[in-house]
């Protein structure tokens, strides 16, 4: 079926011991296309990025990867699926230099058009700072190493989880700038943002949480102030 | 030069105490789990050599071939079946469970084997020496272990600092979670560490019980010597490691030196001096 997407979310619930986080949230990735999720703090966004990669547990058939069931994978199966996360605040290993982060995202050695020559291509700031510890790094190039780690294992489908916390607004620029390097090489993208304006500009499909539900979902560019609004807010 | 030679025993015995340090240390660093029992495993594969050496005729050197992959695995199966499910955020429960692991392995080994005294007998390499001057000689032996502490030391860093092995257990030990998003698997990762450094007490093991008498009740002073080298030498280096079990085995040559009842009392002196001084050891971990 190659018009099946390449991720179908269907009524994910989520728990974190008895809270609910998520209330039967489903979504659909085309191949190459880009969906951004946005939504207020504690909508459930990051909790909707880590039921897909496997950090917490979900029901089989409610994530469908490539037609196939992978709910109940854990994450380090997960990613050798094709499936990578950019997790929320980097989390680049402190112990680890920037290139052997990189290398650490690459240990899976799934084949594809990812490697160490071509992220230092796409964010040549890290080439310089190769071999220095992660931690001295700014936050902007930390930002890079960890889309650069999730590349190295040359996933089918990114999931970016708030790339813009805490970077100014023209590292963020830049950051968006490098994206649809990424998708041309057919690689899907999912962006969950709190910036609305940037990831209604960079995505194809948006996708709007409130309070664990979805409240909004439609092109990016019918997408008006309004409807946002009143998805994101609930008003 | 009295003196010389008591230093340089020391020193020779210092090598042993890194080793029973290097396993403990290594464990701890990259899943936070204190193992208890680490004593009891090197009595445990200092009666494992007893029983290869007996039933084979081996040379206890030779029986290392055995014992090593044998403790390996036993360490791999300990992690993943057992270990595995008492870690998680609080540093208790793998505690209480390797103190009842240490319990265990105790009374098994007196069950099975007595409360006798045992030693491997390694034959003439065991009083072999070279006379460097008048009063000064070492002992094939000791410097044997000292080189045996060098080499795995040497090795294990290497291991850490060089592979990817090594690369996958620091970036398991920093963040284990988003290690899972590398594609690397926690129980694996951590048994694999468990196996690392069973071999290493297996190694430690052996060449305690070809240099002195064992039984199954000196497991648990085993471990605090262990305890006591890695944080004289600071925890996660280890360098360090080598060099707090070298200060552990002067001082208590010095201390036996001048009265036999002080050695072990001249140890935890030391010990004590270096956390009163310097409470993150001689050699701390430098981090970015």
């Amino acid at each position: 079926m190659p018009d099946a997407p390449l991720l179908d979310v269907r009524a994910l619930t989520a728990f974190y011991g008895d809270f609910q986080a998520l209330f039967g949230v489903s979504l659909a990735v085309a191949r190459g296309e880009v969906v951004a999720v946005i939504g207020a703090n504690g909508a459930g966004k990051s909790t909707l990025l880590r039921s897909i990669a496997g950090l917490m547990p979900a029901r089989r058939d409610a994530v469908v990867f490539d037609a196939e069931p992978i709910g109940d994978l854990p994450a380090h199966r997960v990613v050798a699926r094709g499936i990578a996360l950019v997790p929320e605040g980097r989390r680049l290993f402190p112990s680890l230099s920037v290139e052997e982060n990189l290398l650490i995202g690459g240990q899976l050695r799934r084949p594809g058009p990812w490697t160490l020559e071509r992220v230092y291509q796409l964010f040549p700031a890290l080439a310089e700072r190769r071999h220095l510890p992660s931690t001295a790094l700014s936050g902007g190039q930390q930002q890079m190493a960890a889309i650069g780690r999730a590349l190295m294992s040359n996933p089918r489908l990114l999931l970016c989880d708030e790339i813009s916390l805490g970077l100014a607004p023209i590292v963020i620029r830049d950051i968006y700038a490098r994206l649809p390097s990424i998708t041309a090489e057919g690689t899907s993208l999912v962006i969950v943002e709190q910036d609305i304006a940037q990831a209604l500009a960079a995505a194809n499909q948006v996708y709007c949480l409130q309070e664990g539900r979805v409240a909004f979902a439609g092109a990016a560019r019918d997408a008006t102030r309004e409807a946002v609004a009143a998805a994101y807010f609930g008003v | 030069m009295e003196w010389t030679n008591t230093i340089v025993q020391g020193v020779l015995t210092g090598g042993l105490y890194a080793m029973f340090a290097a396993g403990l240390s290594l464990i701890f660093g990259v899943m936070r789990l204190v193992n208890i029992a680490h004593g009891d495993f090197i009595v445990l594969a200092a009666y494992l050599a007893l029983v290869v050496t007996q039933t084979l005729g081996l040379d206890p050197l030779v029986s290392l071939l055995i014992v090593v992959p044998l403790m390996g695995g036993l360490g791999y199966a300990l992690q993943r079946g057992l270990l595995n499910r008492t870690l998680g955020d609080d540093l208790l429960p793998p505690l209480l469970v390797t103190f009842g692991l240490s319990v265990i392995i105790q009374n098994g080994l007196l069950e099975i084997f007595t409360a006798d005294s045992r030693r491997l007998q390694a034959g003439a390499i065991e009083v072999a020496s070279w006379q460097l001057a008048p009063g000064l000689s070492i002992g094939v032996l000791p410097l044997l272990q000292f080189v045996a502490a060098v080499v795995v030391i040497g090795a294990l860093q290497a291991l850490f600092y060089r592979t990817a092995f090594g690369r996958a257990f620091r970036a398991t030990s920093d963040d284990p979670a988003v290690a899972r998003l590398m594609g690397l698997d926690n129980d694996h990762v951590f048994a694999l560490a468990m196996a690392l450094s069973l071999a290493v007490v297996a190694i430690a093991g052996v060449l305690l019980a070809v240099r002195t008498n064992f039984d199954p009740a000196i497991g648990p002073a085993r471990l605090i010597f262990g305890f006591e080298a890695v944080i004289i030498g600071g925890l996660g280096n280890l360098w360090g490691t080598l060099a707090g079990g070298i200060v552990l085995g002067v001082a208590q040559a010095i201390g036996a030196k001048l009265d036999p009842g002080w050695q072990l009392l001249a140890g935890h002196l030391a010990f004590l001096a270096v956390l009163a001084v310097k409470p993150e050891g001689l050699f701390p971990r430098i981090r970015g």
